[in-house]
């Protein structure tokens, strides 16, 4: 039987285009009355951009279970090739078309998307470069090997002279804007449910639950590890092509240190590792709160900053309180009542309670 | 003779550094049979299994599959041939629930690329329909279909094993191969434990290779025996021959004092 399977899915893609759109414009909008929009409107982008970030890890540290973290470095290698692109190639042909014609428009749209798929695609070869050793490595050794590897990108990013070496990359064309963050930032959160949802993500969720019985069930582990690597680093490859072109348009190595990888891992582990929507919610959390904390310093004596302290106890609570994560392995709509025509679910566990309660205890009889 | 069996393992032997764990053992397995593998405890029977499922690579010996030589291949292509386990300590996928579970299980022939994973295509559809069908039907069939949305780990205990059969199941293997099924169970349940392996036998058509320490089990439903010892086969035969044999009774209850003596 055929299906016009694509019907329901480019309807859905519209009216995503269509929010996003209008949520563009709303803010353009509101930016002549409020200038102080262009502030929220930064952040804004900036929590979409780490969206795409923590999702992307999410499938590798998350479904996959292969703990990563190298992501800085995959991010790194998006933004600086797809800005030596733009900036070497792309801008060049775009400057010679009249500047603001529709025919410039058009252009620097369609090469910006190749410059951020083309980034995509160079993260990807990383990642296929660092699954690799995943062959073999486990746990903690897999975390040292991929905090290595972002390491090694950020001293290499540091000695090529023509991406600025320790100056920094600057005068990238500014390209990027609030409609492609967005765009992309959706296109990760679908993919990722989508291949959750699926066989691949299921074999994913198989290798990380237990290798062995994995394999003994015809799953080719090393073959998925890989390929959760290669995905989750061409997304987040593509999230650094998006943040290279975002106003100021300025790339730095010391943006790409372990701190950084290491704060994408806080926002899922925030946010429950293995749940996309506790990964969306902890990379909106940990993007917001350093900033919702800057009034803080205002009513402290001498105009200390106490963020990072405020922020780190928030993070020690949360994790006394709720060592799995804000939500858990589960999504968000598993909170919500629950639909009486599918399965019962009411005794469904989310894997926060203990264990052994949990074992000993036989569940009640549907 | 050898052409249309199943399996065969011939001469196998694996060494572990200085330590023989299975030596010279060799094993016929016919299509739809019900064979056991019993021994005392560090006899290699476990070993065997994960010889034949590829975990291990034997020293020496060679083990075909259908008659394709399994020497170079790696656990999930000696799947791919037909054969599918259970394992001693359960291995669920603790936190998926039971239907997901099973799916797994099917993951050989439920396979479609990422992108129409991403697109939804009608691929895509088809497949996930029939591992959700397929896998409803096994969950039916071991009375675990009330709780497809449970996570496996809070299962009952008799529950687990029986999902850890269903999961194997789902790989439509040839050969099926039981690690210690009725571990754990109570008289009541191993009793319907042995009517279900009946049942799954005819109804797949499978090969059933179990290993069990309870002879009650083994010798109610197994066609022939074979014994382990010391990694060695010290016997093969029916149930009443494996009964009667006296190295049988030798290896399980010691040798008899007039012999020792002498």
């Amino acid at each position: 039987m055929m299906r016009r399977w694509w019907l329901r899915d480019i309807v859905f893609l519209a009216v995503v285009i269509a929010v996003i759109v209008g949520a563009w414009w709303a803010i353009a909008y509101a930016t002549v009355y409020m200038p102080s929009m262009q502030y929220y409107n930064r952040i804004l982008v900036l929590i979409g951009i780490n969206i795409t970030l923590a999702v992307s890890l999410n499938i590798i540290n998350g479904h996959a279970g292969q703990f990563s973290l190298g992501h800085a470095g995959f991010m790194a290698v998006g933004a600086y090739s797809s800005a030596y692109l733009t900036f070497y190639y792309f801008a060049p042909y775009v400057a010679k078309f009249p500047e603001n014609s529709s025919q410039a428009q058009l252009l620097q749209n369609v090469l910006l998307i190749v410059a951020i798929l083309a980034g995509g695609a160079f993260a990807a070869l990383a990642g296929y470069v660092v699954g690799l050793p995943s062959l073999r490595l486990r746990g903690d050794y897999l975390a040292i090997v991929t905090l290595g590897f972002g390491e090694i990108i950020r001293v290499l990013i540091l000695n090529i002279e023509p991406i600025g070496a320790a100056r920094g990359f600057s005068g990238i064309p500014p390209w990027s804007n609030f409609f492609w963050v967005f765009f992309f930032c959706v296109g990760t959160v679908i993919i990722s449910r989508r291949m959750v949802n699926s066989s691949v993500g299921r074999a994913f969720l198989a290798v990380r639950e237990d290798e062995i019985a994995a394999e003994s069930m015809g799953v080719d582990t090393t073959r998925y590890k890989v390929k959760a690597f290669v995905i989750g680093s061409a997304l987040a490859g593509m999230a650094g092509g998006l943040f290279a072109h975002y106003t100021p348009a300025y790339l730095n190595p010391t943006m790409f240190t372990f701190i950084k990888s290491f704060e994408v891992v806080v926002m899922i582990v925030l946010g429950g590792l293995g749940s996309i929507t506790g990964s969306i919610i902890g990379a909106i959390v940990i993007t917001i709160l350093p900033e919702a904390l800057r009034s803080v310093k205002e009513i402290m004596p001498g105009g200390r900053d106490p963020r990072m302290v405020i922020y780190s106890i928030l993070l020690i609570v949360l994790m006394l309180t709720r060592p799995q994560g804000l939500l858990g392995r589960r999504e968000l709509w598993s909170f919500l009542p629950k639909r009486k025509d599918r399965i019962p679910t009411e005794s469904r566990d989310d894997g926060d309670s203990n264990d052994k309660l949990n074992r000993d205890a036989a569940p009640p009889v549907t | 003779m050898a052409s249309d069996a199943l399996l065969q393992a011939q001469s196998v032997t694996i060494r572990f550094g200085g330590l023989t764990a299975v030596s010279d053992f060799n094993l016929t397995i016919q299509p739809h049979e019900l064979l056991g593998l019993i021994g005392p405890n560090g006899a290699g029977k476990t070993t065997i299994f994960n010889m034949l499922t590829g975990v291990y690579k034997p020293t020496e010996g060679e083990i075909t599959i259908g008659g394709t030589s399994t020497r170079a291949m790696k656990p999930y292509q000696i799947t791919s041939l037909g054969v599918a386990r259970t394992f001693q300590n359960i291995r669920l996928f603790k936190d998926l629930t039971v239907l997901e579970n099973v799916k797994i299980g099917g993951h050989i022939h439920y396979k479609y690329s990422g992108t129409s994973a991403v697109l939804h295509t009608n691929r895509f559809h088809e497949a996930e329909e029939e591992a959700e069908v397929e896998a409803l039907k096994l969950l039916d069939i071991f009375e675990l279909r009330g709780r497809a949305d449970y996570l496996a780990k809070n299962l009952p205990y008799g529950d687990q094993r029986r999902l850890e059969i269903a999961r194997a199941l789902a790989a439509r293997p040839k050969l099926l191969l039981l690690d210690e099924p009725a571990a754990g169970l109570n008289t009541g349940e191993t009793l319907r434990l042995m009517e279900k392996i009946h049942e799954i036998r005819d109804r797949f058509k499978v090969a059933v290779l179990l290993i069990e320490h309870n002879m009650e089990l083994v010798m109610g439903i197994c066609e022939r025996i074979v014994v382990l010892n010391f990694g060695k086969t010290i016997a093969e035969g029916t149930p009443e021959a494996i009964r009667a044999n006296t190295k049988v009774i030798e290896a399980y209850l010691g040798e008899p004092a007039g012999a020792e003596t002498a």
